[in-house]
């Protein structure tokens, strides 16, 4: 690991301060000279492997008194961007009226990471793209801009079908942002000039030309909320992987339905570990719209939200297997006793 | 094959002679003025150590550090804690688990920096006198290892898992431990020693 001076921040001022004085103007804000820690597990971690090489590390973790509340109310929700996401998944109305939210979290790595992890680092956690977390590639977009892609003719089995581009297959690896994504959630950004609020939706950005940029984030800039409205209870998150718990998802599906008397009236669906961003399929949720549910329908909005993948050598099974686990997860979320 | 009975009767102790042989290479940090302003919050010097007190099995300990130090590396190089164990180094096995604050957490990943303040519990704190923990004396008693070398890892875990309250099933068991991979595969008997642990841990 290279040298880093560490810096305690006891208030966001600080922080924000700290974490944009380092900043040069252009750094995209993964290769900035500072950076935030909170959980670390994605930081560190990648700061051991020599893929982050931060000069100056901001410990956030002192503004967890502000930052770390769980407010579920009768009109939504907000999580503060400091809470653990084991304290979110084991929260009991957060598990009853957002069970995608709960799920998405409980299903996501181990125990201890998800002790030690952040709901604002845990959008934030980087690829699991082997070619990228291991520095002897030298070809890498994401790591080093312009120099190809180790994947794209290489072992591509837990890369995307959905949102590459001909520079970047990486995978987006969390499992809480497509539960975000799918229930329209909004995430409150603390900069130098006070806080701004956008759809969550906006926050990471599809690779196109330039796969080192993955967010809307700038240098100087922190995720201290998120924020939900209505309730979801009828909601599920499904995670299809190698084994059958603390793995990386091969495909899962957010979904989020309003069911009356056997008939559709609002659907949102999200899909993990096949797209290079949380990647929200509102081709299916259109399809799915308005109807009366039954097996044949699950089929046709499952080939809806993949009608444009793309596989490549090895990933190509992620679409048959994609469109199951959305089927799946709609029959759940249909039956399911809420 | 190696001869039990004569590694039985040697005198040699390899932990001693590691701790040792690492104790002779260290060098006591002396340089604590240019420390001392560099301390928290505010941004020191990397070149230089910094000072941090962390708490470990309830007692103070004063060390003079390089800020990318984990906790898992101050505990075995810098206060020869030597049972958390180092696997991976990068949080994907479980050996290196600790307490934080009565938390689980892989101390691998953690800086030593950033647990100041707060209450750290390693396997050498859980004995009470010469009396093993319930869930120690589970492990041993269901042959819960083989190699022993994720053991530590896998009790301070299990510990937490009882605690969380998700010890109530195999299944949640078994979903519960699942940060603690044992190469040698004893997870049945891991997850009888758990079981059989847990109503004890649980009266308290």
């Amino acid at each position: 690991m290279r040298p880093f001076s560490y810096q305690r921040a006891t208030d966001p001022a600080v922080a924000v301060q700290a974490l944009s004085a380092a900043a040069a103007a252009n750094d995209a804000l993964t290769k900035a000279a500072a950076q935030p820690l909170a959980g670390g597990t994605t930081l560190i971690d990648l700061m051991k492997l020599d893929v982050m090489r931060p000069t100056a590390i901001v410990d956030i973790n002192p503004l967890a008194d502000g930052w770390s509340a769980i407010d579920p109310g009768n009109d939504g929700l907000r999580l503060g961007a400091l809470a653990k996401m084991s304290d979110v998944a084991a929260h009991e109305e957060i598990q009853r009226h957002y069970p995608v939210i709960a799920n998405s979290l409980k299903l996501a790595a181990s125990a201890q990471l998800r002790n030690m992890a952040t709901l604002g680092g845990n959008v934030m956690q980087r690829t699991r793209c082997s070619y990228f977390r291991d520095v002897s590639y030298e070809n890498c977009n994401k790591r080093n801009p312009g120099s190809g892609c180790a994947a794209m003719d290489g072992v591509n089995r837990m890369h995307a079908v959905l949102g590459a581009s001909d520079q970047c297959i990486a995978t987006y690896p969390g499992d809480f942002a497509q539960a975000l994504v799918a229930l329209d959630a909004m995430v409150e950004i603390t900069g130098r000039s006070g806080t701004r609020n956008m759809p969550f939706s906006e926050l990471h950005k599809a690779p196109g030309n330039t796969p080192d940029i993955e967010t809307t984030l700038r240098p100087g800039e922190l995720i201290s909320a998120f924020s939900i409205s209505g309730r979801w209870p009828r909601s599920v998150y499904l995670k299809a992987r190698d084994r059958q718990s603390y793995e990386f998802a091969l495909s899962s599906a957010a979904v989020a339905l309003d069911v009356r008397e056997g008939t559709v009236r609002d659907a949102r669906i999200a899909l993990g570990g096949v797209a290079t961003v949380p990647w929200r399929a509102r081709e299916a949720e259109a399809v799915l719209k308005g109807q009366k549910f039954d097996d044949g329908l699950a089929q046709r909005v499952a080939d809806a939200a993949f009608a444009d993948a793309r596989g490549r050598r090895h990933n190509s099974f992620k679409i048959a297997l994609g469109k199951r686990v959305v089927a799946r997860a709609l029959q759940q979320a249909v039956t399911m006793e809420i | 094959m190696p001869d039990k009975s004569s590694s039985k009767q040697s005198a040699f102790d390899r932990r001693a002679f590691m701790a040792g042989a690492a104790g002779s290479a260290l060098v006591p940090i002396t340089a604590r003025a240019a420390a001392e302003e560099a301390r928290a919050p505010v941004a020191q010097d990397p070149s230089l150590p910094v000072d941090v007190t962390l708490r470990v099995n309830g007692k103070d300990k004063r060390l003079s550090i390089d800020a990318r130090t984990t906790v898992l590396d101050a505990l075995r190089d810098h206060l020869k804690l030597t049972g958390s164990k180092k696997g991976c180094d990068h949080g994907q096995c479980g050996a290196c688990t600790v307490l934080i604050d009565d938390r689980r957490v892989v101390s691998c990943l953690t800086l030593a920096l950033a647990a100041e303040g707060q209450e750290i519990t390693t396997i050498e704190g859980l004995a009470t006198d010469d009396r093993l923990h319930p869930m120690q004396q589970a492990f041993v008693d269901n042959d819960a290892f083989q190699c022993g070398y994720c053991t530590p890892g896998q009790i301070m875990s299990a510990v937490a898992c009882v605690k969380e309250g998700h010890a109530g099933s195999e299944a949640d068991i078994r979903e519960y431990m699942s940060g603690n991979i044992c190469r040698c595969a004893a997870y049945p008997n891991i997850v009888a020693a758990v079981k059989q642990a847990a109503p004890e841990i649980m009266k308290g």
